[in-house]
């Protein structure tokens, strides 16, 4: 996997299998990214059913939930990702800037 | 106060002992076993130490490993709050019977979008009581969830789904929430937990803090529906419950000695049954310390111990004042039979006295008690209060087959013996009154006996006087 810069986004989601939901969100994620933050994200999916240890360290209660965990401070954003406006606020992406 | 005590007791349902002194009487054994209580209390009630107090004598003392999810202050704040109680939760988290989870939810760190579910606090308890073998678990305060996600109807769906999978695993749970305005909880969690509700309420008036914890309901058990007083001392918790007025007590047969022969006289012959209780009532200066040390010069002489609760004086001014009418208690505090627990009423609320007499008189297990003088704690309780306290102190009293002699200060103006100002005559076995009178320019000393159950007593009343022998019953009475 290539380097990526200090421009860009490491992000994480926190799905518990494949429910409607979690599958919703890891599409719209992808469509947001490809759109606004095209070669500068990756993502990390993360199931807990699979690593369950894995939610105390982020502090995940709600699923699914997005972490961002670059560019710091840590932001999360929780839900099926709909809105893209709103997931769009939550990670801080200025849409001019894309 | 209405007697609501379970007689026997009726297993209907399992319970799950919390080990809270008085919390598992008065709960017939204590929470229902596999199903949620629901334990609500403004801030500062000590719904968390109650919560935490569960979880480990479930770990300690019953073999029930648990787990402990909280949502406002993290493990290490939580163990420091406990560790002034004993409990050594580290030391419980090392031996893997106690699971602490912290959720911290930053409620400015969070955006919401779309659809969720609390799937990720279900993975986490799963995994945390997997872990340690979990039988309880406590949420401690899981409300706070609202204040931390935005969509209130998500968290209603996921609290209900919660109570049912904790339900679904037989899991014994604890679930805390902060007092609402005129609904038992802010979020209306008792809708949703509704086989046993614990009400905890603390009021400070006039700078005296009472803690007093009820029962609002317990599906399909028999409990105490009263408020009771409850204790946060450095044994931990406790609660104490009325556990026996109106029940019959073991009453005791034997008689024991006044320490007075003439005042055994008027009692039919013998003196006090043991296990009874005294009221020696009189204003200033009548004597009612003299005959609370003789009492105890007595008992200690037939070898028995007595402990002596003091609020006016210190133990060495009572001692020293004693010796000048012939009572002479120094050897007994020497040899260890007699003690003195000397402190001023002001110092602490009700609850706390409550506390220590109840500590000191586990701990140095009388065969007698002798609180002089209850009209002193009226200074940090209302009437009502110190009743409501006396009648507690009796009771435990009883309980343990000890004698216990309070003596209670009259008001000088006041005409009519049948009134003491805490009115507790009613709960004591045997009343004497104590008067002083200035006749002809002398004070006349006199006792007589109001009332005492199950003797045939005197009715006269006795002029007696304070002698360097002590109390001695002239015959010249009116």
């Amino acid at each position: 996997m290539e380097p990526i810069g200090e421009e860009s986004f490491v992000l994480r989601l926190y799905v518990a299998g494949q429910t409607p939901k979690c599958l919703r969100a890891f599409a719209n994620l992808k469509r947001i990214c490809e759109e606004y933050l095209t070669n500068r994200y990756r993502i990390e999916m993360i199931d807990l059913l699979l690593d369950p240890g894995l939610a105390r360290g982020d502090q995940i209660l709600a699923v699914p939930t997005l972490v961002r965990r670059m560019p710091e401070p840590v932001k999360k954003i929780i839900g099926d990702l709909s809105n893209t406006q709103r997931v769009l606020a939550g990670l801080e992406v200025s849409v001019g800037a894309a | 106060m209405q007697q609501s005590l379970p007689t026997p007791a009726r297993h209907s349902i399992r319970k799950a002992a919390t080990g809270i002194q008085g919390l598992d009487e008065i709960t017939d054994g204590g929470l229902p076993q596999g199903r949620p209580t629901l334990i609500c209390g403004s801030a500062g009630s000590g719904k968390t130490l109650l919560a935490t107090s569960f979880l480990v004598n479930g770990a300690r003392l019953y073999g029930e490993p648990g787990v402990l999810m909280t949502f406002e202050e993290n493990g290490d704040e939580i163990a420091s709050d406990v560790a002034s109680l004993g409990f050594d939760l580290p030391a419980l988290v090392d031996a893997g019977k106690l699971f602490i989870d912290y959720v911290r939810i930053e409620r400015s760190e969070i955006e919401e979008t779309g659809e969720y579910d609390l799937e990720g606090l279900f993975v986490r308890l799963e995994q945390a009581i997997r872990a340690t073998g979990a039988k309880r678990i406590v949420l401690d305060t899981i409300e706070s969830l609202f204040s931390g996600l935005g969509n209130a109807n998500i968290l209603r769906a996921e609290l209900r789904r919660l109570f049912r999978w904790l339900k679904d695993r037989g899991l014994t749970a604890v679930i805390t929430a902060e007092r609402g305005e005129g609904t038992l909880t802010r979020q209306g969690l008792e809708e949703y937990v509704s086989d046993a509700v614990i009400l905890l309420d603390h009021r400070v008036t006039e700078q005296v803090s009472t803690r007093r914890l009820r029962v609002v309901k317990y599906r399909g058990s028999h409990h105490g529906t009263n408020e009771y007083p409850f204790l946060i001392d450095r044994d931990g918790l406790s609660v104490l419950p009325v556990t026996s007025l109106g029940l019959e007590h073991d009453a005791s047969g034997e008689r024991i000695s006044s320490g007075v022969r003439e005042l055994d006289e008027m009692l039919g012959g013998d003196g006090y049954f043991r296990g009874s209780t005294v009221l020696v009532s009189g204003t200033a200066g009548t004597g009612k310390t003299s005959l609370a040390a003789h009492f105890a010069d007595a008992a200690c002489r037939r070898g028995e111990r007595v402990l002596y609760f003091l609020f006016e004086e210190s133990p060495n001014q009572l001692v020293r004042n004693m010796r000048s009418i012939g009572i002479d208690l120094k050897p007994w505090v020497d040899t260890g039979l007699l003690k003195f627990s000397a402190e001023r009423p002001s110092r602490a609320g009700l609850e706390t006295h409550l506390a220590s007499i109840y500590q000191d008189v586990r701990e140095f297990r009388p065969s007698a008690t002798i609180v002089d003088a209850i009209t002193n704690l009226l200074t940090v309780g209302t009437q009502n209060d110190v009743r409501a306290m006396l009648m507690r102190v009796i009771d435990f009293l009883k309980v343990s087959g000890i004698t216990g002699l309070f003596s209670s200060l009259t008001a000088a103006h006041s005409s009519s013996y049948e009134e003491t100002q805490t009115g507790i005559s009613s709960l004591m076995d045997t009343w004497i009154a104590m008067t002083i009178d200035e006749i002809e320019r002398e004070r006349r000393r006199s006792i007589r006996i109001l009332k005492s159950r199950g003797m045939a007593h005197s009715n006269r009343v006795q002029s007696f006087a304070l002698t360097d022998h002590g109390m001695r019953l002239t015959d010249g009475g009116g």
